[in-house]
């Protein structure tokens, strides 16, 4: 579904990506990790064309994606920091970004059950705290239907129900057969959601494969340290 | 391009910003015709206002606006909507609806007090489009700096200096040039001197229909002679125009290429 071939990308003299390589087949959750500054919301960030790459190219549906646009129509995105205008109502978001879209038909109400956003639709997105406008963010990705799901750590700021939620939600999305990629650094949950993970390091990719095949790799009882393992030699 | 357009603006108008720019022309406006007491001589006082802080104005709100939605941006540019739209979008729902602010703010007293049954009618509305335009040349010029810093600061700092050059230092260093030079013919270096500055340009123009010569200045007066009136003020909107395309034309250049 997406394809990247050989993907470099420097910001000034700082080398992020340095020749990525990843094909993501079919449905299924594939998570992206890796320490800070590894270059994950970099890719994201290029799949998306927001971040265009010195080199490389990026399919989507057999389709190169460079200076293409409507393909984005394709993709949910759930961006890492949530920021919205100000002087803009919850309401008015939702029928912005619907309209932007251009897909009326889009089903909110669901979605702000789920999350109990009924008493803040008619706040100003300025008012809302922290926790609040990821939910909203949260609701203006999965509101629409499309095939591929990016979630840029979709965890941050959530309490503990609306996680579960989360997590029930993106099972659900799951199993409407969509690919979904994620990235985060709670560990906990991207063992509980993902099903292939994807290990940055340094600007390639350090590996690639399911959970239980990189506790074997790293002969690691459990999933935090095979993590945890791989970063202690490779900064040693 | 339309859409983002609409919401820019809605967003604009909605904020306290914007009435505070629309109260503040008001205000001048009324201020204005009580002290003057007479339509021609309030649009001349005027012309003096608007020439310095128009500019001022767009480059502030330029720079603001493309930082303060920075987020925002993000968010539309991840959506199926093409960059350029994005950022002309933007671009243009900020310098319209200042554009509106100032046309109300000074168009609601000077309709009060009879502008409509005088002959300064046309040079008030040549006032209005001159600080229409001026405003998208400099919130055009705001945008394209913002663009290309993306220290706050930094990108700050070079507007207002960009602004500052225009309408303070540029005469300067054209005044001093003048003196230095007087001994070679120097009609040539003027007229271009002037066009080079949107804020002479204004100038000149609205001088030109106002036809006050003791006003019009050494330039101005090259431009009469040069032009006549007629062909004078149409090519000082040219030039304006110009001013207006090659800056967004640059906004949508880098925006084409840049990284979010």
């Amino acid at each position: 579904m997406i394809e990247i071939k050989d993907i470099h990308k420097q910001f000034g003299k700082n080398r992020v990506l340095k020749g990525v390589n990843l094909e993501i087949k079919g449905n299924g959750i594939i998570a992206v990790l890796g320490p800070n500054g590894s270059g994950k919301t970099t890719i994201i960030k290029c799949i998306l064309g927001m971040v265009l790459p010195n080199k490389g190219d990026i399919l989507l549906e057999g389709k190169n994606i460079s200076k293409d646009w409507k393909y984005r129509d394709r993709i949910d995105y759930l961006p890492q920091i949530a920021n919205f205008p100000n002087n803009l109502s919850v309401q008015e978001l939702i029928r912005m970004i619907k309209d932007l879209r251009r897909q009326p038909q889009a089903d909110e109400h669901y979605l702000i059950d789920l999350f109990r956003l009924e008493p803040f639709l008619n706040k100003k997105l300025g008012n809302l705290s922290g926790g609040t406008k990821q939910k909203v963010n949260l609701l203006l990705t999965f509101m629409f239907d499309s095939p591929i799901i990016i979630l840029d750590e979709p965890t941050s700021g959530l309490d503990p129900i609306s996680l579960i939620r989360l997590k029930e939600l993106i099972a659900s999305e799951k199993k409407k057969g969509k690919s979904i990629i994620i990235t985060s650094h709670i560990m906990s949950f991207v063992e509980e959601v993902a099903d292939e993970i994807v290990f940055l390091l340094e600007g390639k990719i350090y590996f690639k494969g399911s959970i239980s095949e990189l506790k074997k790799k790293t002969d690691q009882p459990d999933f935090e340290h095979a993590i945890a393992s791989i970063l202690t030699h490779s900064y040693a | 391009m339309l859409k983002i357009l609409k919401y820019s603006f809605y967003d604009l108008m909605r904020s306290r910003w914007s009435y505070v720019y629309f109260l503040f022309y008001l205000l001048l406006g009324i201020v204005l015709l009580f002290l003057n007491n007479n339509l021609s001589k309030a649009v001349i006082t005027l012309m003096n206002v608007i020439i310095i802080l128009v500019p001022l104005i767009g480059t502030i709100f330029g720079v603001m606006y493309y930082y303060n939605s920075k987020e925002f941006t993000e968010l539309l540019l991840a959506q199926p909507i093409n960059r350029s739209s994005i950022f002309l979008g933007q671009y243009l729902g900020v310098a319209l609806s200042l554009a509106v602010s100032l046309i109300i703010g000074l168009g609601i007293p000077f309709v009060f007090y009879g502008i409509f049954r005088s002959d300064a009618i046309w040079d008030f509305s040549l006032l209005l489009i001159t600080g229409s335009f001026l405003t998208l040349i400099f919130t055009a010029l705001a945008f394209s700096i913002a663009l290309c810093n993306e220290n706050k600061i930094k990108g700050f700092g070079y507007a207002i200096l960009t602004w500052l050059f225009m309408a303070v230092i540029y005469d300067g260093i054209f005044l001093l040039s003048l003196i230095m030079f007087e001994d070679y013919p120097l009609d040539t270096f003027s007229l271009i001197a002037t066009m080079f500055n949107p804020i002479d340009l204004s100038r000149v123009l609205i001088l030109l229909k106002l036809d006050i010569s003791a006003l019009l200045g050494y330039t101005g007066a090259l431009f009469q002679k040069f032009f006549g009136t007629g062909f004078g003020v149409l090519i000082s909107f040219l030039m304006l125009v110009l001013w207006v395309v090659i800056p967004a034309w640059f906004i949508r250049h880098k925006a084409l290429r840049k990284d979010f």
